[in-house]
């Protein structure tokens, strides 16, 4: 299977400036790549810098050293130099992130929050809505939410319907960030399914699971990070 | 989205300096904004924002520096070497402005209908009914009840004031609009509102966007892409969201762990 995306000598650390200024190092020398339909599973403690790496893979926190090569057709694309607008377009059309996490906007409703990567994909309304309501209704999302904003409603259902979102599109390369946390055995199955599904279709994946039965169903690799931990560098 | 393929820049900014007297406004500002592109720049109060986008706009001449526009014949064009006339076209067709007191961009006396229409006459257009119909679906799109359209805006609220310029700034159809802190002033339920609006609009219609906000959770929704200013120089920029997830200056650290979380 060919390779999808690439870390090569990927370093990062922090510096707090408002803390006079001292530096946290995060990881050192990141280096592993994932092929089409692999999902690969980053371990280690809390803290060694898997959340990190997802970040800097998503563009969301910036690489300090080393790259990281995202395959788009043809094109080896490095998200470490790339200029904001081309880890935008990544991010619409072939890097996913699912997390834990919805960021709410006012007013849009919860169908439309899970549709929209879809419909920004090119997806028409009716098919974006329809494929939404069938991701809430496999993840027991009440039907009665389903137009209403996710503002005011359960963080499990907040969380159910950001992993909708993250699940619709198609993206060549998913990111998985603890997708399973704090869902019941149910709703755990139905993303194990989904994760198998993305597999089928040749979709990469890295992902945080802490939840060891997830772990074991959907892993094909695990690294560790902690050995790219500077400490275990020096 | 025409962001991600556009191949060319709408608007290129190259070393633009601004000086009071001795004082600096904005320093060497350079960026490009390219179409469907949502630029926010932030920084405290006198941090040199508003003087930048003035200058953007042609509001203010910069001492320094040049600013080129892509003009709707593809033609790249230095703002501050157009005509009065062409300058005037564009700032009343090809482009926006909202300012943050609707006051300030609004006729309060006359017509919310008319200050919506009187952008299309400004283009030329002049059969009345057609005006004030183009008009009546504005003030919809703007969520303003169609009874209102006979009232003038000394009668509206402060959110409604604001949606209308904004209605009366998007009717021209224009490529790119600068926003002076649009939600300074209101209501928080009033800025949902709004920065719902704003941000459908602005993606449905694919408009180029110079915002100031001091306010970095407008930032976070509507824009792309962030500047942050400090003393009239531009100090850090990047993809919103890491800007604001990773900050690297000191002082958009500070900025950042300002923010009361809610």
């Amino acid at each position: 299977m060919p390779v999808r995306l690439y870390l090569n000598n990927v370093g990062k650390a922090f510096t707090m400036h408002l803390q006079g200024g001292t530096v946290i190092p995060v990881v050192e020398n990141v280096e592993f790549s994932v092929n089409a339909g692999e999902c690969v599973v980053l371990g280690g403690p809390s803290g060694a810098g898997k959340s990190s790496i997802l970040k800097m893979i998503y563009g969301n926190y910036r690489c300090d050293d080393g790259q990281i090569l995202v395959t788009v057709g043809d094109e080896i694309i490095n998200v470490a130099g790339a200029e904001p607008r081309k880890i935008l377009g990544l991010r619409d059309s072939t890097i996913g992130y699912v997390s834990q996490f919805l960021r709410t906007i006012p007013r849009v409703s919860a169908e439309d929050v899970v549709a929209e990567p879809l419909i920004a994909q090119g997806a028409g309304e009716a098919e974006g809505r329809d494929t939404a309501r069938a991701l809430l209704s496999r993840l027991n999302v009440p039907e009665r939410l389903w137009t209403l904003p996710p503002a005011t409603f359960s963080g499990g259902e907040q969380q159910r319907v950001n992993i909708a979102r993250g699940f619709i599109a198609h993206y060549p390369i998913l990111l998985l960030d603890e997708p399973t946390a704090s869902l019941d055995a149910a709703n755990r199955a139905v993303v194990v399914r989904l994760v198998e599904e993305k597999k089928v279709k040749g979709v990469a994946m890295v992902g945080i699971l802490h939840d060891q039965d997830v772990r074991d169903q959907i892993a094909d690799r695990i690294v560790d990070v902690a050995r790219f931990g500077s400490e275990a560098a020096a | 989205m025409n962001l991600f393929h556009a191949e060319d820049p709408l608007l290129q900014v190259h070393n633009v300096t601004r000086y009071y007297g001795d004082r600096i406004g904005c320093s060497e500002v350079s960026f490009d904004l390219w179409p469907g592109e949502v630029l926010a720049i932030v920084g405290e109060s006198g941090s040199g924002k508003t003087t930048l986008l003035n200058c953007l706009s042609t509001r203010l001449a910069p001492t320094a520096g040049a600013i080129e526009y892509r003009m709707r014949d593809g033609a790249m064009r230095n703002l501050y070497q157009l005509t009065e006339a062409e300058r005037r076209l564009l700032m009343r067709t090809d482009w926006g402005f909202v300012h943050q007191n609707a006051a300030d961009g609004l006729r309060m006396s006359v017509s919310a209908g008319a200050n919506v229409g009187e952008r299309l006459m400004a283009v030329g257009a002049r059969h009345y009914g057609n005006i004030r119909s183009t008009a009546d679906d504005w003030l919809g799109r703007v969520e303003i009840d169609s009874e209102r359209i006979d009232d003038d805006p000394r009668s509206f609220s402060g959110g409604m004031r604001q949606r209308l310029q904004i209605a009366r700034n998007l009717v021209t159809q224009p490529r790119l609009v600068f926003m002076d802190e649009p939600t300074g002033g209101l209501d928080v339920s009033v800025q949902a509102r709004l920065l719902d609006l704003l941000r459908r609009l602005v993606a449905d219609l694919g408009l180029s966007v110079v915002i100031v906000t001091h306010d970095l959770a407008v930032a976070r929704l509507l824009s792309h892409r962030i500047m942050v200013m400090r003393h009239g120089n531009v100090i850090e920029t990047g993809l919103t969201d890491q800007v604001l997830d990773d900050p690297r200056e000191p002082y958009t650290q500070l900025l950042v762990s300002s923010i009361l979380q809610v």
